[in-house]
């Protein structure tokens, strides 16, 4: 049961193979695409480390079955800087801010502010902590990253 | 016919060829001084640094990236005492065919060890060339400069050359003598600076960088179904369905050693979903309800680790005593573990984010019946871990598993409930101190006794360490647990007091039995311990009346100790701190293991009047690491050492009853979030002419002291029983208008 999911601005055909009728979108970027910037962080939605756009809107791609998504737009950190290779306001403020430590929940993180500031232009810091909040991070780097979507927001809104 | 050399010799012959490659310039340094950290277990300078024919500079180290920036404060060290740009260095780390054997990656030694290492070598491995170049040049050496592995004669006429030039490619074939002096604080280019991380980058843009995001061409998805319960061991499965189904390539069981392979990742999980269902498992011993009225019934080994005689024979004025608590935490890693295996028949190689890499890999060897140089160990990042977590377990799991299936490389990739409930957890543990105070408050006599189980269960080359080792068919005995000794301790780590106290005792009740698995967790007992210490020096100081601050310094003696504390509270204005009601303001002292760096936190809290919820409203720290060589970077790290410990002692206790572990999840076990967490302002005291001193692990024993010192300033409420919950504090209400 082929079907055509469209990441990033380009068109996919994904054959599902047999048992992986109800695959979740994490396992297509992953598995099938290759693609590395949604992690597994818990399978059930909780961390938010799998965290894509659908449509510009974040979504729990751990979650999400892929068949679900024919006809809409997925984005990922892959997809988020322009195509010829210049980074997104977002990940040039991470790497100014340096935020992140170990970085494996920084993607989802990058593409929750991402959602934000689609829908806010220039958020609060208490509009962010609270558009981060279900977003996990272990090693601390809870300030850095509120003061990178800050920078990124101001970039943004010049 | 072959001749067998004896290595001797061969090294004899090196050392020969590289006294004719270093020149006559050398022959004066012959003589020997100790090698500073790392150095002095792998003296070989070719170990450390290679010089290719392109140009490119290898620095090759034992020590592991874990988020903490350590290759990035490397590579500073490296490229100032060499002279070459940062942007010129391949650093390779963590592979045991590679890399110089440089232990464990933990313990907040990895500067002091490798750092110290690294910027010895570097300078050496410049010396040498400089003097070949001199050599070449016909300039005396005093007289070159080197900019960017270019060496030059800024006389001109001299001419130059370059490092790449000059033994590009070939081996340098030397020891480090000792005997070349490091450059100044004033001549360092990097160490000392901000030095962007040369890791991010990739990470932010999703290159595979993550071992998780490994695809070798033969991969394969592996997973492993483990006993619901601790010490459950498996009755029956019936593997023919699951063998059946989509995608499966192969079910293993050995023993209790349940595994399933398939072809793509969804199938796998799918796999393991349906063979946990088919397999009966039978419980093992009942849980200890109550882990630390349970430490404290246990037969234990008793060591008095620190005894000082009171001088004076005066009888106290007034005796106090305490009791503290801290409860299971876990790790916790955003990333469950993953590692890739592959098998070809006479190589297994192991991808893994281990901190042990080399004694993983050692005990992965006897976990096979292999020797030891046939499996391959590389570091690859994972997701951080802060101590001993599932990394060196899933390495076994997928080593056993891509045996299984030779020439596929197999990628187990943990769940978030596997790591959940066989991660090995910080251990609970009991601590009690007694102190007799003069008239004026001031401690006469300290006695301070620890309960705990192990901080140290690493692989250790020991296969009975690793979770899949215990649960084999023939399986390997989990070695008798140690506690670490002197100088770094381990239960026991910062028990001691660094005050002055005219009489101390310490007394540590170290339990071998684990009814959890426990191990190493960022601080070891140092968590506890220094909870403890700085929970009852404040209430000491509220029973002589004397402000916690002024009660601090006038019992500390060390100048670098006073000065963190004079720090922090001047930064946080403790002098001039407002009162508000239901705001508290607490501080906390400790120099790590009593050798490391110096920490002080001040917090301010609000505490909820009607729900009793503490909240952190601000944090100070203020840390002296010796000379500091990434300076955001350290501060990175201690911020997030605060805010990491601020999560385990707001929120944080393992949930089990006596059959399962309850916290399987992120609802079972929540951590600290964005709203929770408060803003950290970080002092840093460089001291660029001091030794370094380890950070990595400085801000976790101060933390939970400043907030239950900052809670009882905003309740009076005095919580000894880690973490500081809202349940905790209306208990304490209660008790208090009880007992009124």
């Amino acid at each position: 049961m082929a079907f055509t999911l469209s990441v990033n601005g380009t068109p996919h055909i994904i054959e599902p193979g047999e048992g992986e009728e109800d695959i979740p979108l994490l396992y297509v970027l992953r598995d099938h695409l290759r693609l590395n910037g949604a992690k597994y962080g818990c399978g059930v939605g909780q961390c938010g480390a799998c965290t894509v756009l659908r449509d510009g809107a974040p979504v729990r791609s751990c979650l999400v079955p892929a068949v679900s998504l024919r006809g809409r737009e997925v984005t990922t950190l892959e997809g988020l800087g322009a195509p010829e290779g210049t980074l997104h306001a977002l990940q040039r403020a991470f790497l100014a801010e340096q935020a992140g430590q170990c970085a494996y929940c920084i993607p989802g993180m990058i593409l929750s502010a991402a959602g934000l500031l689609r829908q806010k232009r220039s958020p609060t810091e208490a509009d962010i902590r609270t558009a981060l909040d279900a977003n996990l991070c272990r090693c601390g780097s809870h300030n850095r990253i509120v003061r990178a979507v800050q920078r990124a927001a101001a970039e943004l809104a010049e | 016919m072959s001749v067998r050399v004896p290595r001797r010799s061969v090294l004899k012959g090196s050392l020969v060829l590289a006294f004719s490659l270093a020149g006559p310039a050398l022959f004066a340094q012959t003589s020997k001084k100790p090698l500073p950290g790392d150095l002095a277990r792998t003296p070989g300078l070719d170990a450390w640094l290679r010089i290719g024919a392109e140009g490119v500079v290898t620095l090759m180290t034992g020590k592991v990236e874990l988020g903490q920036g350590i290759l990035t404060a490397l590579g500073q060290l490296c490229a100032d005492e060499l002279d070459v740009e940062p942007s010129r260095l391949r650093i390779l780390s963590g592979d045991t065919r590679v890399c110089p054997p440089e232990g464990v990656t933990a313990g907040s030694m990895s500067i002091p060890n490798a750092g110290a290492a690294v910027r010895q070598a570097a300078a050496e491995v410049r010396a040498l060339l400089v003097s070949l170049a001199a050599e070449r040049l016909r300039v005396p050496a005093k007289r070159l400069r080197v900019r960017d592995g270019t060496v030059q004669d800024p006389s001109g006429g001299g001419g130059e050359i370059t490092y790449w030039a000059l033994v590009g490619g070939k081996s340098l074939n030397r020891e480090a003598t000792g005997t070349v002096a490091p450059k100044p604080a004033a001549q360092r280019r990097y160490a000392g600076k901000p030095l962007p991380r040369l890791d991010l980058p990739a990470k932010l843009t999703g290159e595979a960088r993550f071992v998780q995001d490994l695809r070798p061409d033969t991969l394969v998805h592996g997973r492993v179904v483990r006993a619901p319960t601790p010490g459950a061991s498996l009755v029956a499965v019936d593997t023919q369905k699951v063998s059946a189904m989509p995608g499966v390539l192969k079910v293993v069981r050995d023993g209790d050693f349940l595994g399933v392979i398939a072809t793509r990742e969804w199938q796998t999980v799918k796999a393991a979903a349906a063979l946990a269902l088919a397999a009966r498992w039978k419980d093992g011993a009942p849980l200890p309800v109550d882990p630390q009225a349970w430490l404290l019934s246990q037969p234990s080994r008793d060591t008095v680790i620190h005894h000082i005689e009171r001088p004076t024979d005066v009888a106290p004025a007034r005796t106090l005593e305490a009791t503290y608590r801290r409860p299971y935490q876990m790790h916790a890693s955003i990333g469950p573990s993953c590692a890739v295996a592959a098998w070809d028949g006479s190589t297994m190689t192991v991808d893994t984010h281990s901190q042990s890499v080399f004694e993983t890999s050692e005990a992965i060897a006897k976990l096979l019946g292999l020797p030891k140089a046939q499996v391959h160990g590389r570091h690859v990042e994972g997701s951080g871990c802060y101590g001993h977590n599932g990394a060196d377990d899933v390495a076994a799991d997928a080593a056993l598993l891509a045996r299984a299936l030779p020439g596929r490389a197999v990628r187990v990739q943990w769940s978030r409930e596997d790591e959940h409930t066989h991660e090995p957890y910080g251990p609970a543990m009991v601590t009690k101190v007694r102190a007799g105070v003069d008239g004026n408050g001031d401690v006469l006599d300290w006695d301070y006794a620890l309960w705990s189980t192990s901080h140290g269960t690493r692989p250790g080359g020991e296969p009975g360490n690793l979770l899949a080792g215990r649960s084999l068919a023939k399986p390997f005995k989990q070695p008798v647990p140690g506690n670490g000794g002197p100088p770094n301790y381990s239960a026991d780590r910062n028990a001691i007091p660094l005050y002055a106290f005219p009489g101390q005792q310490v007394t540590t009740h170290f339990v071998t039995a684990m009814p959890l698995r426990v191990s190493s967790m960022r601080g070891l007992g140092a968590y506890a311990n220094v909870f403890s210490i700085e929970s009852f020096v404040d209430e000491l100081a509220h029973a002589a009346g004397v402000d916690p601050a002024a009660y601090r310094l006038r019992q500390l003696q060390d100048a670098r100790a006073r000065a963190v504390i004079v720090r922090a509270t001047e930064r946080f204005g403790w002098n001039r701190f407002e009162r508000r009601p239901h705001h508290g303001r607490g501080l906390a002292f400790a120099r790590y293991k009593n050798l490391a760096t110096y920490c002080a936190v001040c917090l301010e809290v609000f505490v909820d009047p009607t729900t009793h919820a503490p909240r952190v409203v601000r944090a100070v720290i203020a840390a002296d690491a010796g000379e500091v060589v990434n300076p955001d970077g350290l501060a990175n790290q201690l911020e997030g050492g605060l805010l990491q410990s601020l999560s385990w002692s707001l929120k944080e206790a393992v949930r089990h009853d006596a059959r399962r572990i309850l916290s399987r999840d992120w609802e079972g076990y929540p951590i600290l979030t964005f709203s929770e967490a408060p803003p950290v302002d970080v002092q840093l005291i460089d001291r660029p002419e001091e030794p370094f001193l380890g950070a990595g692990e400085a801000s976790q024993g101060p933390t939970p002291a400043a907030l239950a010192n900052a809670v009882f300033d905003a309740t009076g409420l005095r919580v000894r029983d880690l973490p500081v919950t809202s349940q905790r504090l209306e208990a304490l209400r209660r008790a208090q208008g009880a007992g009124q």
